[in-house]
């Protein structure tokens, strides 16, 4: 175990560890933001750079501080590492800086947005935007696709973060989309207008940090704050079938995978609990899932926000 | 005029075939290396020799190559970055096109140096035709026996393969030279692992750039203590500078590292003043992405004393009043260039060729270029230009790879020494547009 100092707060490691995942066994609110790292899916990162933080000092055996800012996701920890996060000025106008990037060509439409309310770049816009754009020039401006038959793209909203591909190769057989053309032209599209046809391409909608990709069977039917979680669980061959259901009533609106605070899919029985598209898409009726209990969402979220008030809600078999 | 190390011969009727090539000396190192040395000693002598990477960052080549890693029964690499595409450098072009054997004899002998079976050079997509001239000098090297099974009986094979890629300034940064090799998109790798370790197929690489690969023959040729004896301090041998712009005599030469600015820009061996007896307003000496120096510090530095062609001499001060030798392509711009649209055709440049996978790089460099394109065109106000600043700061050395970095030091570069030009653009558009010939300037009159 190697000992590493994150915001003046000093924890123990295994070797090879990144920053980021250390931060996070620390836990609290040292823990930088990542909007493409996916702890899940090996070879994401270092593309969002808003983990940025500052290393304070390398190593015990090379105290040097390192000259640039650090990608936190891919940095591995070393013995006596002093990182800087929240303490660090620095970090924080370059981070507001990247910020500011990453709003340059995203539209301004949370109010019509799926995502609002679970969306990583509106929290993170909440803590480093500012309040005014710079930004005179024209957005780039994509129509929205059907990528796949269940599955919408708005690529106006994109930011690129590349973790739909490297689902399509993780938990696909053969991925058929990817990123094309360069620079600010950079888009996610398939090769010539092909469709994503797999089982588990749903799970592309679950990692999008923004609503780039959104649920065809849940597109604009209601705000996620007045669905109530719900966890729950059925017999699926494909998949490990635990999921959290989204009802409002007796309904159920969508489905998706259980995601852990940092916005993952969670590991349940050492095992990354991707659903596959037939739990999302097609089972909606009630009776198909075994209902546990309602999922637990942070009080911080606008999620949470008048839920669980009455007695009756807190056993979901009365719901049934 | 002072001693050619690489391209003495390039004027040689017939010198891009094997026989001439020969004729004139060629395929000596790898005589000497594979007959008499042992690779550790070829790398011995490049250590000695103090070379520098020719391709821009100046890292010492001996240096990197003793960082690579040699685990037991796994394949290694040596991969020549012939992708040579940054504005105003056009010196590997001019060398394979003019010495495709001084390449390939430079590939056999580092390939031998460390260890490499199989190497590669990864040649821009537009030098379609340079790949052919490669091509066949290659099939002559492997039909006189100096590629292939057994190398002049030395028991080393070597395979030396030529891909062209698909002409993206990108490419030309060593990882994604890398994933490009290999068939991907070219996005630049998170590092580390460095290509040292983990490079072309995850086996150890080394890349370099074709200049470095080409010196590598006089290293091993009069020993790498000779080679040292050029130039002046760290800054060691020779080297090709593409001179660019408004020169009397615009070209590749081939300098000695410590050659004086003023005799480079003025002397009779070399550029011969600028033309058209015009003044000298700004000069970039390595390459677009380097840092632009006005003309009070392109013949002195900040200091008083001469600047000279060496790393360190034009990166004295620093980038409040130094530069960098770069790449060594040297674009001058006489009195009547017009900085503010140089700045933004560079801009336009780096945010076409931005490879979008890093956010600041992606969205700064594409916001950059409209910001100057407006300052250009008349619109621009005078927040814009602390605006490019401040985008400026953010992008840089936030990025994965230097690109962010070189798309962004210009700019700043560019504002920090022509402040004043940028304002007359604000203030009187009109006038500013007017005289404003840019890079487009034709003759009024014939």
């Amino acid at each position: 175990m190697i000992k590493v100092t994150i915001d003046d707060v000093e924890i123990e490691v295994a070797p090879g560890t990144t920053i980021l995942n250390a931060a996070r066994q620390a836990g609290g609110d040292l823990v930088p933001p990542a909007m493409c790292y996916y702890s899940k899916l090996p070879g994401t990162g270092g593309k969002c750079r808003t983990c940025l933080v500052e290393v304070a000092a390398g190593s015990t055996a090379d105290p040097r501080p390192m000259p640039k800012l650090v990608a936190s996701c891919s940095t591995p920890v070393m013995d006596g590492m002093i990182v800087k996060n929240k303490t660090s000025e620095r970090v924080h106008t370059n981070r507001g800086g990247v910020v500011e990037f990453l709003l340059v060509n995203h539209p301004l439409d949370c109010p019509i947005c799926d995502q609002a309310g679970e969306c990583h770049l509106q929290d993170l816009g909440y803590e480093h935007g500012s309040a005014k754009t710079r930004y005179r020039e024209e957005r780039r401006t994509f129509s929205p696709i059907d990528i796949g038959n269940k599955i919408k793209l708005h690529m106006n909203r994109c930011i690129l973060c590349y973790r739909c591909v490297a689902v399509a190769n993780q938990l696909t057989e053969k991925r058929v989309h990817g990123v094309l053309h360069r620079g600010e032209h950079a888009e996610i599209s398939t090769y010539i207008e092909n469709a994503i046809d797999n089982d588990f391409s749903g799970n592309m909608i679950d990692v999008c940090p923004v609503g780039a990709l959104t649920d065809k069977t849940f597109r604009f039917k209601s705000r996620v704050w007045f669905l109530k979680p719900y966890e729950a669980e059925c017999a699926c061959d494909k998949c490990s079938g635990k999921a959290v259901v989204w009802m409002f009533g007796n309904e159920i609106f969508r489905v998706t995978a259980r995601k852990d605070k940092y916005g993952e899919v969670e590991t349940i029985e050492d095992k990354t609990a991707w659903i596959c598209n037939d739990c999302r898409f097609d089972k909606k009726d009630p009776s198909k899932w075994n209902l546990i209990g309602p999922r637990k969402i942070d009080r911080h979220s606008v999620i949470s926000q008048g839920k669980y008030a009455t007695k009756n809600d807190n056993n979901p078999k009365l719901l049934s | 005029m002072a001693r050619k190390l690489l391209i003495e011969h390039a004027d040689v009727q017939g010198i891009a075939s094997y026989d001439v090539y020969r004729k004139h000396g060629g395929y000596a190192s790898v005589e000497k290396a594979l007959k008499t040395m042992s690779p550790d000693e070829v790398v011995e002598e490049v250590k000695k020799s103090g070379l520098r990477g020719r391709g821009g960052a100046g890292f010492p080549t001996g240096m990197k190559w003793s960082f690579l890693a040699k685990p037991e029964g796994v394949e290694r690499h040596l991969v020549c970055n012939a992708d040579e595409s940054e504005p105003g450098t056009f010196k590997d072009r001019y060398l394979m096109e003019k010495l495709p054997h001084l390449l390939i004899e430079g590939m056999i002998t580092s390939s031998y140096a460390l260890g490499a079976r199989r190497s590669y050079i990864y040649i821009r997509g537009e030098f379609m035709y340079v790949l052919r001239i490669l091509e066949k000098a290659i099939a002559e090297a492997y039909a006189n026996g100096m590629l292939g099974k057994n190398i002049l009986g030395s028991g080393y094979d070597l395979d030396l393969v030529v891909t062209p890629g698909g002409g993206a300034y990108i490419c030309g940064e060593e990882t994604a030279l890398l994933e490009s090799l290999e068939g991907k998109r070219g996005n630049p790798r998170m590092k580390p692992p460095f290509p040292a370790v983990k490079g072309l197929w995850g086996n150890p690489t080394v890349v370099n750039n074709v200049e470095s690969i080409a010196a590598v023959v006089p290293i091993v040729n009069e020993g790498g203590d000779a080679y040292a004896k050029i130039g002046i301090e760290r800054s060691t041998g020779t080297k090709l500078i593409s001179a660019s712009g408004n020169l009397v005599r615009p070209g590749v030469y081939e300098i000695e590292l410590g050659l004086s600015v003023e005799e480079f820009i003025y002397g009779d061996d070399y550029c011969r003043g600028i033309a058209n007896g015009k003044k000298l307003k700004a000069c970039i000496p390595g390459g677009s992405s380097v840092p632009i120096l006005p003309h009070y510090l392109v013949t002195k530095t900040a200091a008083g004393t001469d600047r000279l062609m060496t790393y360190e001499s034009l990166a004295d001060g620093g980038f409040a009043s130094g530069s960098m030798l770069g790449s060594g392509g040297f674009i001058v711009f006489d009195e009547d260039q017009c900085i503010v649209r140089n700045t933004w055709n560079f801009a336009r440049f780096y945010a076409h060729e931005s490879c979008g996978q890093c956010s600041p790089c992606r969205e700064g460099t594409g916001w950059m270029e409209k910001v100057l394109y407006r300052l250009e065109h008349g619109t621009g106000t005078l927040e814009d230009i602390s605006l490019l600043e401040e985008i400026n700061k953010k992008i840089e050395g936030n990025t994965i790879c230097p690109l962010g970095d070189a798309a962004a030091w210009p700019v700043a570069a560019a504002i920090r020494h022509f402040r004043d030009e940028f304002e007359w653009h604000v203030k009187s558009p009109q006038e500013a547009q007017s005289r404003n010939y840019g890079l487009i300037q034709a003759p009024l009159e014939a």
